[in-house]
């Protein structure tokens, strides 16, 4: 018994003049139950797998600092070293939170506080002792995999946390456990089991629980730091930054056929300030209906499943003509939602690709023409030069538009840097850029010629995926484009890069760029490694499954999918009514199986028993402690005539029990005996 | 009053039970099942995890809360079932002194087709003492309880308890049985033996016999003499094997007599009494013992010496 050493051995050091009294008083304090050295290993490195995800979020010295202290209490366990003195774990607590607080200049948010988490973790392992501890700290490793959840939900994430936790489980129950006779391999059978009979419980639950639109209360700044995406401001170098990541944007399903690549603009931010070298948004109030036009052609309905970007704006093909719930639709055509999107989120879209929109209020006409005086002076002089010639605005597009195609522009991911008047040094020097050099030289000209116009930030194009039928749109599809406005036709659509570059509206990217060295992995479509990339897609079919059916599933997605399910509209008091029914019929089947495992495991113990029971209806019955052999002799002194079968059934019995072989003829006659057999 | 209010719980749950003579099996009605304080711990746990997937709208941190909801189910079944068929003997006791430890030694048996882990019996407050059980077989719990009176000890209700497999939930069922240990006098007093009555045929040394307590010099080698007799230095000094000689000690035939001990209380001449019976018996005399309406002739050995502490214990 280790736990009661620490008791006696202070017993022993004090000279105590009445040991029995002071015996008496130990003995009635509940007394430290120790762990065991195999628990505590077990649990440092539980909780060390659990760290290690993080290592790249914490600040620098924190990982190595936790996998150091981690070690240290492990070589403590081991060798059975006293533990740090009680003031340097104090020291060290808050040298710790110092760092954190240091480290991000405050001590709340998303990464500060997992940064605590896991300095405190830290702090624990040298102090933990005794059993509570020990389940103080798998407790803490229980919200360090919870921790880890916010950084990634994706599947290889969520599959190395689902072991963490069968591990957990491992810790927890060696924690618990004062007895020797666990050896590690047990405990771990014991928890796959656990893991897998829960899951049938945790799925009903998941789909039926209802969902409260979060948040409850104020998130922290951080909390979704760190995502790539479009910004609401353009300036050079903003759109061939975000090429450089072959990260998932968004996935499309189409309801009837895909459009071809060059109908794909997929609409976001619409961006009408400039000041001579950057684009930003305009604040406009969404409302609650779309913005209407006057559609021109078919519907599109689709669904779009937008991974998580800490935006408010929700992509949709150029025009929507619906709005997904709570979101609403500028006057722009922008879809906006109610809250950032934080979590893979799914809704359903219909576009128009042919469309003619209304009037132009006069503010949109101030803000459409609106350039920063005296910059970019021979640019200026350009368009007095084309006005003088043909001053109608169509003309004035198509003008703008030859002189991308016909003089030697170039388009590439690495253009040379711009000075202060950008649209003179661009159009008229390096002739070299990307498109968001294109839609905004293309923008300023048709504004300095009197012509309406705005910058439209964006996707254009995406990845068809054979395999799936769906479209994958990455980061490396982002785009700019321009809109012009024109008196009979509303807002058009110009994209002057597709002057410069056909292809890059064609076929992607790829086939844009003569230096695709830059080019991320996934981008590039040339033939080398084209069953990496095959392979790459087989894992995207899995991955829209799992963020359409899995991420997404939240209080929208939830309502949808059970109202689908042919029982009108479900709300949250149908959905506890199904949880409960459902739990109740998981319950019913779980108590049917072990019912039947019970019943019949083994057929020998079964017909055993069978026997036993028939005796025992007439006034035979075996009792606890009577062995086979002691039962039938004393059955047969009681009934002398029945010596003969109670013998074989016996004999038969135990040779089968206790004997090292089992021939199934042996099983089957017993069976027949015992059927046989009548009191 | 806690303590009391419990004991009175305890007493209305097995008002039905009768102390077994007979082994207990364990059914479904008589287990018991209430979280730990970890388990109100890890209640709490999980609505923290549960607050923190609404606020951040995680799929996965809500998959996993449930999960583990499921797995803290789960394991309140578990711990149901590794005491549910559970077959308990009578304990095996030993006799104790007063002072000491009674040592009751159940055993657990296990009928089904999977081990049975951390279970534990519980003697009051005692802590309790936790064994595995394998698959169809048994395994042995000891019990102690500390012997306070002399005469039978009954254990009464033992508590039969296990939180496996995560701490979080405890099961436990009442087991009362018959069997009772017993517990002698505490061994106390500090008068010498009582000195040896003078036998019938005279008194003194008397040799009765070559016996093998006190030695009384060498004599010649025999054949069919121990070998561990024989004084190999002695031998070695002489021409001849020589043999250690022995006689038993007639002259000790001790009667520890109740009478002897005056006017002591009650317990302290049964407390005198007892240390001299085992002082008679580790010193090898022969002895009897004498108690108003008992009368055990002098004798020697483990059964003499069990059957005058039996008296003693149950005067």
């Amino acid at each position: 018994m280790r736990f009661w050493k620490q008791q006696h051995n202070s017993l022993a050091s004090r000279p105590a003049p009445s040991a029995g009294e002071e015996h008496a008083k130990v003995c009635a304090q509940t007394p430290v139950e120790l762990l065991t050295s195999t628990a505590l290993i077990w649990v440092i490195l539980t909780l060390t797998l659990a760290v290690a995800p993080h290592t790249n979020e914490l600040p620098v010295w924190l990982a190595p600092a936790f996998f150091i202290v981690a070690a240290w209490r492990g070589v403590i366990a081991i060798w059975q070293q006293p533990l740090p003195p009680r003031w340097l774990l104090l020291v060290l607590a808050l040298l710790a939170a110092a760092g954190v607080l240091v480290s991000y200049k405050t001590l709340l948010g998303r990464d500060p506080g997992v940064a605590l988490l896991t300095a405190m973790t830290a702090c624990k392992l040298l102090e933990t002792r005794g059993l509570r501890d020990g389940v103080v700290l798998v407790f803490l490793g229980y919200l360090l995999v919870m921790s880890n959840l916010l950084y990634s939900q994706e599947i290889p994430m969520v599959a190395y946390l689902l072991a963490v936790v069968v591990l957990m489980l491992v810790s927890q129950m060696l924690i618990h456990r004062q007895h020797a006779g666990l050896t590690a391999l047990a405990p771990l059978r014991l928890a796959g089991k656990m893991v897998l009979l829960a899951i049938p419980v945790m799925l009903v639950l998941f789909i039926l629980f209802p969902r409260i639109p979060g948040p409850l209360w104020g998130l922290p700044k951080d909390a979704y730091k760190g995502r790539t995406g479009l910004s609401d401001e353009m300036e050079p170098g903003t759109i061939s930054q975000l090429i450089q990541s072959d990260e998932v944007a968004f996935r499309v399903r189409f309801t009837g056929a895909m459009p071809s690549p060059k109908q794909l603009y997929w609409r976001g931010p619409v961006l009408w300030g400039f000041d001579g070298r950057r684009w930003t948004r305009r604040d406009e109030l969404p409302s609650k209906t779309p913005f209407p036009f006057t559609p021109e052609g078919p519907a599109l309905d689709y669904a779009v499943l937008l991974e998580p970007s800490n935006q408010r704006w929700l992509l949709a093909l150029d025009l929507p003509a619906s709005l997904p719930p709570r979101a609403g639709m500028t006057r722009s055509f922008q879809l906006l939602r109610e809250r950032p999107v934080n979590e893979v989120y799914r809704y359903e879209v219909r576009s128009y690709l042919q469309y003619r929109t209304g009037e132009l209020t006069s503010a949109e006409r101030f803000l459409g023409l609106r350039l920063p005086s005296k910059s970019n002076p021979r640019a200026r002089e350009l368009v007095e030069e084309w006005r003088a010639r043909d001053p109608r605005p169509e003309s004035l597009v198509n003008a703008a538009l030859a002189l991308f195609r016909e003089q030697s522009f170039h388009y590439t991911l690495t253009p040379p840097l711009l000075g202060f008047h950008s649209i003179d040094e661009f159009l008229f020097r390096t002739r070299e850029g990307f498109c968001e050099h294109y839609a905004s030289a293309f923008v300023f000209l048709m504004r300095a010629a009197g012509v309406p116009a705005r910058v439209i930030t964006g996707y254009q194009g995406g990845e068809r995926n054979e395999m799936g039928e769906y479209l994958i749109v990455r980061q490396s599809d982002a785009h700019a484009w321009a809109e012009v406005w024109l008196e009979d036709r509303g807002w058009v659509r110009i994209d002057p890069t597709a002057a410069v570059s056909p292809d890059r509206i064609q076929q992607g990217i790829y086939a844009a760029l003569a230096d695709t060295g830059t080019l991320p992995f996934l981008a590039r479509r040339d033939g080398h490694y084209a069953w990496l990339r095959q392979l790459a897609l087989s894992w995207d079919v899995l991955n829209i499954r799992w963020n359409e059916w899995v991420l997404a599933y939240g209080p929208d997605r939830q309502k949808e999918f059970l109202s689908g399910l042919g029982f009108g509209t479900v709300d949250w008091r149908g959905m506890t009514i199904a949880m409960v029914a459902a739990l109740s019929s998981l319950g019913v089947i779980f108590i049917t199986l072990r019912w039947r495992s019970r019943r019949s495991r083994d057929p020998v113990v079964r017909a055993w028993q069978q026997f036993c029971h028939r005796l025992a209806q007439h006034g035979l019955a075996r009792g606890l402690h009577e062995g086979p052999l002691d039962f039938t002799e004393r059955v047969i002194a009681q009934r002398p005539e029945l010596a003969k079968p109670v013998r074989e059934i016996a004999r038969l019995y135990t040779v089968l029990r206790y004997g090292p072989v089992h021939p199934s003829m042996a099983v089957r006659q017993l069976q027949r005996q015992v059927r046989r057999f009548r009191a | 009053m806690f303590t009391a209010l419990r004991q009175r719980f305890e007493a209305w749950v097995t008002r039905g039970q009768r102390p077994a003579r007979d082994p207990v099996r364990l059914e479904r009605r008589r287990i018991y099942i209430l979280p730990t304080r970890y388990g109100y711990a890890f209640a709490a746990l999980l609505f923290v995890l549960f607050l923190w997937s609404i606020n951040y709208s995680n799929s996965m941190g809500f998959a996993f809360t449930f999960l583990l909801v499921a797995i803290a189910h789960n394991s309140m079944w578990q711990a149901h079932d590794t005491l549910l068929g559970l077959i308990i003997h009578p304990a095996d006791v030993e006799p104790a002194f007063v002072g000491q430890d009674a040592r009751l030694c159940f055993r657990l048996e296990n009928p089904g087709p999977e081990p049975r882990y951390g279970i534990a019996l519980q003697w009051r407050d005692q802590p309790p003492s936790y064994v595995d059980v394998p698959p169809s077989g048994a395994a042995a719990a000891t019990l102690t309880i500390p012997a306070t009176q002399r005469g039978w000890l009954r254990p009464g209700r033992i508590r039969i308890l296990t939180r496996f497999p995560l701490g979080l939930l405890q099961s436990w069922s009442w087991v009362e049985f018959e069997s009772a240990a017993l517990v002698y006098p505490q061994p106390r007093g500090q008068r010498p033996l009582p000195a040896a009555l003078p036998n019938s045929s005279g008194g003194g040394l008397q040799e009765v016999g070559p016996g093998s307590e006190d030695y009384a010099g060498f004599r010649p080698y025999a054949p069919g003499d121990s070998p561990r007799r024989i004084a190999w230095k002695a031998a070695g000094r002489s021409e001849q094997l020589l043999v250690k000689r022995f006689t038993d000690q007639a002259r000790s035939e001790l009667w520890l007599d109740w009478v002897l001990l005056g006017d002591d209380p009650v317990e302290a001449r049964l407390a005198q009494l007892c240390q001299w019976v085992l002082k008679a018996e580790t010193e090898s005399r022969r002895y009897g013992l004498q108690l108003p309406g008992v009368r055990i002739p002098p004798g020697q050995g483990d059964m003499h010496r069990r059957r005058c502490l039996e008296a003693l214990a149950l005067f």
